[in-house]
């Protein structure tokens, strides 16, 4: 129990996904213009993530693994990853048409989102087991939603701040997110 | 061959990736630490990108129009995974460093976007082109940036000793805010180079990548993928 808590605390904060180790940038800069909008990609976000790593967990450690094939985690992976988002949004349009409307813009975007495929990686590379595998990917996409809406947050209020015509747009936002970096080292004191 | 030294000079510079394009900036802000990394990270995505186009542009007339994306991803994936293998086995040092954003190369916008755009329409040779000039002018923008920071942050170039003794160096450059500070500052002066070539009346390329268009311009982030079940509905 206490190394999944060590794992959630220190994939969520310590080491956020975002602002530490630079996977998800697309939609940290691109979606992160509302509160609204940026809490729905994370949701999104947070739902793909968990049921990516649960299932390319199993398919390491039951397929792959056994059969000696480890080399093809790549391409089984983004495969699956690929399938994976497309079959949720079919799934989610059937049977669950709130949640479908809530975060169905937001899922065919977390494709090519390389956090996906990163905490996929990262779980083998690791060498978590298909627990401590689902707790890691579900608390990595809860940092990155907690970046996401901090950010939404932010830029909503920049809005009425006069910035200098170069700066304006991504630069700012760049800036911010350097300042949000600084703030999030102050957690690496927690583990 | 004209076309094709065309292709080199579109890719280092009018369409240049970093600098230009703002294509690919999640290994653009991960790998930078230093020079020798940019450099790596640069060129293996360089020889992904080479032999992706090729191989996309040998069987463009092949791949049904509908099934396009997830043969491109299995090209790449294929490509990116026999790099991999390749940088443990010969640069073992090199790979440790660069970690997990080596099999991420396969989601990098620049590659699948190249495909879509490039690639898929064009004969072999151009595209071969077309892959080298991209990728060395991805080469060339995180080399840069490595370079900057590396200066910055250690006050070394290339692992060598280029600041006096007396530089306190910036130690906060080569890590994680950093990245994010130099890549504001190099928006920012793109930002002004961009608007005093338009007052001058200049044709100017948008930057296409994460930073203004949302997702929307790579082809595989707003495309479905397998686009099944969504005509029939």
């Amino acid at each position: 129990m206490k190394e999944l808590l060590i794992i959630a605390v220190g994939s969520a904060l310590v080491n956020n996904v975002v602002l530490s180790q630079f996977l998800g940038i697309c939609p940290f800069l691109g979606v992160s213009k509302k509160i609204e909008t940026a809490a729905g990609m994370g949701g999104a976000v947070v739902f793909v993530i968990t049921i990516a790593s649960f299932i390319t967990g199993a398919i390491y450690q039951f397929i792959l693994h056994p059969a000696g094939f480890e080399y093809l985690q790549t391409i089984v992976f983004i495969l699956v990853i690929a399938a994976l988002v497309q079959f949720v949004e079919m799934f989610l349009k059937k049977v669950m048409p709130p949640l479908y409307n809530a975060l169905g813009v937001y899922l065919p975007l977390i494709t090519t989102n390389c956090a996906v495929l990163g905490v996929s990686l990262n779980c083998v590379t690791k060498g978590y087991n298909i627990l401590e595998g689902v707790v890691y990917g579900f608390s990595t996409a809860v940092g990155f939603t907690i970046a996401i809406v901090i950010m939404a947050g932010i830029r909503e209020k920049i809005e009425y701040n006069d910035i200098s015509e170069s700066f304006q747009g991504t630069p700012i936002v760049l800036l911010t997110a350097a300042l949000m970096s600084i703030a999030f080292f102050g957690f690496s004191g927690i583990i | 061959m004209n076309k094709c030294t065309e292709r080199l000079y579109n890719g280092l510079v009018k369409e240049n990736p970093t600098f230009v394009m703002m294509l690919g900036m999640c290994p653009t802000l991960a790998v930078t630490t230093s020079a020798i990394n940019g450099i790596g990270m640069g060129l293996s995505t360089t020889v992904v990108l080479i032999f992706s186009n090729l191989l996309i542009s040998l069987l463009r007339k092949i791949i049904p129009d509908s099934v396009r994306m997830p043969a491109f991803i299995v090209v790449v994936a294929t490509l990116v995974t026999v790099v991999q293998f390749l940088m443990e086995g010969f640069v073992p040092g090199l790979y440790a460093s660069l970690g997990v954003y080596i099999p991420l190369i396969v989601v990098n916008c620049i590659i699948l976007g190249r495909a879509e755009a490039y690639a898929s329409k064009n004969p072999v040779l151009p595209s071969i082109f077309d892959g080298i000039g991209m990728g060395l002018g991805f080469t060339f923008g995180l080399t840069c940036i490595g370079i900057v920071r590396e200066l910055i942050g250690s006050g070394k170039v290339f692992g060598l000793q280029i600041m006096p003794d007396i530089y306190e160096p910036v130690t906060i450059f080569i890590l994680a805010p950093g990245a994010f500070l130099v890549l504001a500052f190099l928006v920012a002066a793109r930002n002004k180079i961009m608007k005093r070539m338009e007052a001058k009346g200049k044709k100017v390329v948008k930057a296409q990548g994460c930073c203004e268009g949302g997702c929307a311009s790579c082809g595989g982030c707003d495309a479905q993928v397998f686009p099944t079940g969504q005509e029939k509905e």
